[in-house]
């Protein structure tokens, strides 16, 4: 049974009544602006949507903790040290977050897995850009968490219970990331001139995939209108990058650091910030495979995969054992 | 909570239920995470986490749940011996505790303005 | 942004414990001997840590991402602990003792400075030395020496979650599968010849014994021995038949892992002599 694009979500194919009903009841639910719980019924394109949108973004959040691992071993200090340690630690346990909302879809963990290994499933195009400089240690947490915040903000909304309160802890927990990104870009921007060199370039790196992570212009955005009829979008694409560019413009004043964009000015009349157009093929030859860094970040998943398979294999053998001991002691028990 | 089998959803839950295993190994079992953030509260639900027994799914629920003190004591649950109530039943289930105001102390109005009542 | 206050699981607060910083700027002032006995400690801590970074993003399973990086970064906190304590005999900060001491000056020992290798080597180097800083700490905190004192007594509770995670993983990869016991063994029998050397008492520590300052590292052994050789046969393993590796100890004799250790950690630091980050 397939979906149609209806602003409802309804099926275009003959329901039966207890479809019918459900129906009815889930669109009340939508309507009223309330949640959507794992075991309600609802429609199969919310599902597989759902799926999708909260596999990726946890994805996401796993292989985005590699740009960020691969400074661990050389932060300059040792405070920079333990926050970096701490972030991508936090990175893993919003990864985890996720997948446990996606599981209550009734997609298991090493199924979401096991998609992400074959290359079936998508992560945020960002995390192929390489990490070449300390400073993309501030340009990571000032502009791809703050994007990623601007994104996840009205997400803790989403219709979607579970995905809702995943991303409250997540937002909550974030909230020190993209501080302590722009802490570091105000140390180097404030330091020696090498310092301030390393900070702006990394800025100039990172400005336009960061805006880019809000996903393709509206019109170009086919997918968008039923996730915000679904009450899972909130905003679209083009309103939160709007939005994005209208904060992040004041901040790096502050920073006394530049943003690589000539068109970028203050409208009066619109009262937000113009700017230019972004390179839409880039974004797109990225996502289908041709960046950087995505052959380098799947084998580095596969191989920690690969390399655990023993680990994970005889932590459940021996729990095997245990149980298997333990029955018997009982049995014993009751037997005497 | 994991999903059971209910009659609107089986198809997807069915394939869920029969997902292969990852080839050559045990998937980890699912577990649902409470944690009571302080003394004198409820457990409350956090979330859930994959472990191979209760031992190693209480240490990994403090690292994921309680890495900024959220917690003073943490429970986890196999999700599959959680039974809860039929979602299609969702109407009749519920309400039989509908309209009985009089359960409430907002229904008895004549005793207003009396202390300690 | 406002969130639900009503969702009290995720009510979320930075809790009451020393800081560095705390330490840096309390005004007491190491003598030389004391420093020297907080950079053994340091030294160890911190060159564990960096070991332990390495795992974040490579673990078996992301819940042991998130496992390992907390032990890491208590470890790290540790390193902070002592090398700003260390650093107040100097007028050094942490940073300076981190950043920019040679491998001769630094006073780890070899175990800490081994490779990860497999999870089973990893699981190995920490079932040894969370026994070995258990039985360590919980002395310590009778020192004379209050920071050290009020330094042990938050790591000894760390440390005794670190215990139990490398206990419980010794459990499971010890009677897990073939391959997993197999491991195990192979792990023991790399890492035991780096036992001894933490046992071994110098001058220095002596010296400070005497005042009721350090902790005597022989005096640990007969513990150490004790509770180690039960978990192994817990885990149906057992202590290698190997002897202790020549050499090492803390004033100069250290593995050929540190300079590489060093040489990736510093790099960064040494590029940019002065600068703050």
């Amino acid at each position: 049974m397939a979906a149609t694009n209806t602003a409802g979500g309804h099926l275009s194919a003959v329901q039966t009544p207890e479809e019918q009903a459900g129906q009815e009841y889930f669109d009340r639910v939508i309507a009223e602006d309330s949640r959507i719980e794992p075991r309600d019924w609802m429609p199969e394109g919310y599902r597989k949507t759902l799926v999708r949108q909260v596999s990726q973004h946890a994805h996401s959040e796993i292989i985005g903790m590699q740009p960020e691992a691969n400074w661990i071993t050389r932060a300059p200090s040792l405070k920079r040290k333990a926050i970096l340690m701490a972030k991508v630690q936090d990175e893993a346990g919003h990864g985890l977050y996720l997948y446990s909302a996606a599981e209550t879809l009734g997609t298991p963990r090493h199924v979401l897995n096991q998609q992400l290994l074959s290359g079936k499933a998508k992560y945020s195009s960002i995390f192929n850009y390489p990490a070449r400089t300390w400073a993309d240690m501030g340009a990571i947490g000032w502009l791809v968490d703050g994007a990623a915040i601007a994104n996840q903000v009205p997400l803790c909304r989403a219709s979607y219970g579970p995905y809702g309160r995943a991303m409250v802890r997540i937002c909550k927990e974030e909230s020190f990331h993209q501080r302590q990104g722009w802490e570091i870009l105000f140390e180097l921007s404030h330091g020696t001139p090498a310092q301030k060199q390393m900070a702006q370039d990394a800025v100039n790196r990172f400005y336009g995939p960061a805006l880019q992570m809000f996903g393709p212009p509206d019109d170009d955005s086919p997918n968008s209108r039923q996730s915000m009829a679904w009450n899972i979008k909130r905003f679209s694409n083009d309103e939160l990058r709007q939005r994005f560019v209208d904060m992040i413009v004041p901040q790096a004043e502050a920073l006394g650091l530049t943003l690589p964009d000539p068109d970028l000015k203050w409208n009066e009349e619109r009262g937000h910030y113009d700017f230019g157009e972004l390179d839409w093929n880039e974004f797109k030859s990225v996502i289908a495979g041709k960046g950087p860094c995505n052959v380098q970040r799947m084998q580095r998943r596969r191989q920690a995969h690969e390399n655990g398979a023993w680990v994970r294999e005889a932590a459940a053998e021996y729990a095997r054992k245990e149980a298997a001991a333990q029955q018997t002691a009982d049995t014993a028990l009751i037997g005497a | 909570m994991t999903q059971q089998q209910s009659s609107q959803n089986a198809e997807e839950l069915t394939m869920a239920a029969t997902a292969p295993e990852p080839e050559g190994e045990t998937a980890w079992g699912l577990w649902e995470v409470f944690v009571r953030s302080s003394r004198g509260l409820s457990h409350v639900h956090a979330g859930s986490l994959h472990a191979p027994d209760a031992t190693m799914a209480l240490r990994n629920a403090r690292d994921l749940y309680t890495r900024r003190n959220e917690g003073t004591s943490v429970w986890v649950v196999p999700s599959e011996v959680i039974s809860s109530s039929d979602p299609d039943s969702k109407g009749g289930y519920f309400e039989s505790a509908q309209g009985k105001s009089y359960r409430h102390a907002t229904y008895y109005t004549k005793s207003e303005g009396v202390k300690h009542l | 942004m406002s969130f639900a206050s009503h969702d009290s699981a995720t009510k979320q607060s930075a809790g009451i414990a020393i800081t560095a910083e705390e330490i840096g700027a309390s005004g007491v002032t190491a003598s030389e001997d004391v420093a020297n006995y907080a950079l053994y400690l340091g030294d160890d801590a911190l060159m564990l840590a960096q070991r332990l970074g390495w795992w974040i993003s490579r673990a078996p399973e992301l819940e042991e991402d998130i496992a390992l990086g907390n032990i890491g970064l208590d470890l790290l906190g540790h390193a902070r602990f002592f090398l700003t304590y260390a650093g107040t005999a100097w007028g050094k900060t942490e940073d300076d003792l981190a950043y920019f001491r040679d491998e001769h000056e630094f006073r780890s020992c070899r175990l800490v400075e081994q490779e990860n290798g497999d999870f089973a080597q990893t699981i190995v180097k920490q079932l040894i030395f969370s026994y070995y800083q258990y039985e360590l700490y919980r002395r310590l905190v009778e020192s004379k020496d209050e920071t050290l004192a009020a330094i042990a007594d938050k790591a000894l509770k760390e440390i005794q979650y670190h215990q139990d995670h490398a206990s419980q993983w010794t459990l499971r990869l010890g009677k897990g599968t073939e391959e997993s016991h197999r491991r195990m063994e192979k792990a023991l029998f790399y890492m035991w010849p780096y036992v001894d050397e933490l046992f071994a008492d110098d001058e220095l520590l002596t010296r400070l014994a005497e005042q009721g300052i350090a902790v005597l590292p022989s005096s640990l052994r007969e513990d150490f021995d004790r509770r180690i050789e039960a978990i192994l046969a817990e885990a149906e393993l057992r202590v290698p038949a190997v002897d202790g590796a020549w050499g090492g100890d803390r004033s100069g004799e250290f593995s050929e892992h540190r300079g590489h250790i060093l040489t990736e950690m510093q790099v960064l630091a040494r590029q940019h002599p002065g600068a703050t980050w």
